[in-house]
């Protein structure tokens, strides 16, 4: 009973804590004026800046937290009152808003970019550096991922093309880490990348058991609620011992779980994939919307390209360590970005494996890159899969877009027929 | 004898229709539905008792749709009026594999599978544009009663085209094509063909079959029926009973339930 008591909840309970004192760190910096590194979740760097002692601010998870904490309204119409248009990323416009405001942020005090990097996995991340170079004369540093739209066809370690590309990326970390010497005055330490890469190996291999793990009936825990705090946890402890404790740790409670066959708070009847980016500004009602019928979110997309691809358990050979980081960079922004562009080929494999009644596919309004393709993505899993889908459009930060009667309509449509379905299941007639 | 009833509170109007054991219609209503919801459902639930001489126990469920069924405060449960549409159009016709409802604020393409399950669906989103508001806003505009619309528009000869998706621009565009002296029908089929525009790309998003029924208020406007019919190439299914198809549905749906029948429905109230 005592372990019960210790173990159920320690994954959320933990991972609120680590984000709350992540952000008073940030708050921290903020006051003391030191540097800090801005950078996104698909390919952040974080072992190379690490080494450096760089604090990291996450844009993408700051706005969102103004989202859940539903004050993104009042950023992004500050960004808008600034110029900037309703129609481009919401991520973006809070971001600006706040950089206004002098960092100010329902979390804390966000510290001032003292570099930014950034991949060529979102079009918009190397627009967004543009800004904050223009604002605060933020040096800009673009790792360029060669052949990111393959469409699950990659170049392979082993290959002529691959070793090419290896090489490519290792200029690129080696330039890198030359930049990030001279503004933190710090000299490169190898050894300290190689501790830094051994815990990240650590953390990859416990994310990529603890989405296995999901697999259990009843599911363990809901991707899309759950799932963001460990997402959370993935991308801004990255590499850290805290990182390493709190995997292991859920890992614990999560085989604890499913050896004594404890679920998730919601009686499982419709185990479901979501793919795209969550509703963050009604958050807790968007997934209510679906546990009211039995509905829970087993797997999504959202923790695989928004880990950078963490989602593959990569583990670095801390022998070769830039080289290796270099591979590891070249398979995970790929694949992060086949989860996000051509999420029909993974979900198509795990509807079986993870029992799938249905996929529900939710496009937003702001971020074009993720949704324009989601539409066709969806027919192509139908075709592949007798499969029931819901296609339901939203915002990840712009409540004003978002329509909560019209979007209950259709989850409570779908349900329904998913209701049909398993009854003519029961008799046989499917 | 037992009775289902359903009950479709719409944006605009509220349906209400009750069958026999067989599925056969006894009865049906259709009001405004107005300010108050609750009433509304009331009302109209009440008239169709009235017109099938029936009394309100001799109906043994009752399932609300529509916006508005968490409003059917003495209903037994609520299914969407996706799923209803659905129902009752399988039902008036057996061969149905896609369904086009055309409501006050809402346009649905419903893909229906051989053995009459919704394979899925598609609308409008977050806005008006090709529904029968659009419709509604040409009436105001040009001041000729909703009834009057699709055989104005048929008297066309060149129809103009209205380049907005937009139904509170749409009143704006009508205005500025009378400022430049074309007929009222040639705006009127203009708007026509402008909705139909709208409503193909959702059948198509769903897949267009050989067997399309047209239900929801608009499918009583011949010009619609025509401009859709032409548009698509086929004649698409049409009944008396479009307005009625939701209610007609949710009443099959009701009577599944009285004979314990396979499709299981949420009872919960909001």
């Amino acid at each position: 009973m005592n372990d019960a008591k210790n173990i159920l909840g320690r994954g959320n309970r933990d991972g609120a804590k680590l984000f709350r004192d992540w952000f008073s760190e940030l708050s921290k910096s903020a006051e003391t004026g030191n540097p800090a590194a801005y950078v996104f979740v698909m390919g952040s760097m974080a072992e190379i800046l690490r080494v450096f002692d760089l604090p990291m601010v996450f844009p993408e998870i700051n706005s969102l937290q103004t989202a859940v904490r539903h004050v993104s309204d009042d950023y992004l119409n500050e960004a808008e009152d600034y110029g900037y248009s309703p129609d481009i990323c919401g991520y973006v416009k809070a971001d600006v808003a706040m950089q206004l405001r002098g960092g100010e942020h329902p979390m804390g005090r966000i510290p001032k970019p003292s570099i930014a990097v950034l991949t060529n996995a979102c079009n918009t991340y190397l627009k967004w550096g543009e800004i904050w170079e223009r604002m605060h004369g933020t040096p800009m540093f673009t790792i360029d991922v060669p052949a990111t739209r393959q469409a699950g066809n990659p170049s392979m370690p082993g290959s002529e093309q691959f070793e090419r590309e290896k090489k490519y990326i290792v200029a690129q970390l080696e330039e890198l880490i030359e930049l990030c010497e001279k503004i933190t005055g710090i000299k490169f330490d190898i050894d300290k990348l190689r501790e830094i890469m051994n815990n990240a190996n650590k953390m990859s291999s416990c994310f990529k058991r603890i989405l296995d793990l999901n697999k259990s009936k009843p599911s363990l825990f809901n991707a899309l609620t759950d799932g963001t705090i460990y997402l959370g946890v993935a991308n801004t402890f990255r590499g850290t011992p805290e990182g390493v404790k709190y995997f292991n740790d859920l890992v614990e409670e999560l085989e604890y779980m499913s050896e004594n066959g404890i679920g998730t708070l919601t009686d499982e009847k419709y185990r479901l994939s979501f793919i795209g980016v969550p509703c963050y500004p009604i958050f807790r009602r968007f997934n209510e919307m679906f546990t009211e019928w039995g509905g829970t979110f087993v797997t999504s997309t959202y923790l695989w390209f928004a880990t950078g691809g963490a989602n593959l358990g990569s583990v670095y050979d801390l022998k070769n360590p830039i080289e290796s980081l270099a591979q590891g960079i070249l398979i995970s922004v790929r694949d992060a970005m086949d989860s996000m562009f051509n999420p029909e080929i993974p979900m198509a494999k795990m509807i079986d494996d993870f029992s799938l009644d249905g996929v529900v596919y939710h496009p937003i309004k702001s971020c074009r890159t993720v949704s324009t393709g989601l539409a066709d993505n969806r027919r192509a899993l139908m075709e592949m899969k007798d499969i029931q889908t819901l296609f339901i459009e939203s915002d990840m930060m712009d409540k004003r877009v978002v329509a909560e009667a019209q979007m209950k309509n259709r989850i409570d449509a779908f349900f329904e027929g998913l209701a049909s379905r398993k009854s003519r299941e029961a008799v046989g007639e499917v | 004898m037992a009775y289902g009833a359903g009950v479709d509170v719409g944006s605009t109007q509220t349906k209400a229709v009750i069958i026999d054991e067989d599925s056969k219609i006894v009865s049906r209503s259709l009001i405004e539905t107005g300010a108050n919801v609750v009433k509304a459902a009331e009302k109209a639930f009440l008239i169709a008792l009235e017109d099938g001489n029936l009394g309100e126990e001799e109906v043994a469920y009752v399932i609300g749709t529509g916006y508005g069924r968490y409003k059917v405060t003495f209903g037994n449960a609520q299914v969407t009026e996706i799923s209803c549409h659905g129902r009752g159009a399988v039902h008036i016709f057996p061969n149905t594999r896609t369904v086009l409802d055309m409501g006050g604020q809402d346009t649905k393409a419903i893909s229906i599978s051989e053995n009459g399950e919704i394979i899925d669906f598609c609308m409008n989103d977050k806005c008006a544009a090709g529904t029968g508001r659009f419709l509604g806003a040409a009436s105001i505009a040009l001041d000729i009663p909703i009834d009057d619309l699709g055989p104005t528009a048929l008297q066309s000869k060149k129809p103009v085209k209205i380049s907005t998706t937009c139904t509170v621009f749409a009143e704006t565009e009508v205005l500025s094509w009378l400022g430049k002296g074309k007929k009222i029908q040639d705006i009127l089929m203009g708007v026509h063909s402008s909705i139909a525009s709208r409503s193909v790309s959702l059948l198509r998003r769903v897949g267009i079959t050989d067997q399309i029924t047209f239900t929801g208020g608009v499918a009583k406007n011949i010009g619609m029926i025509e401009v859709l019919n032409r548009v698509l190439g086929m004649k698409m299914n049409v009944s008396d009973d479009s307005p009625y198809m939701g209610a007609l549905g949710a009443a099959m749906f009701a009577l599944d339930h009285i004979f314990e029948s396979r499709i299981p429905l949420r009872e919960t109230i909001e």
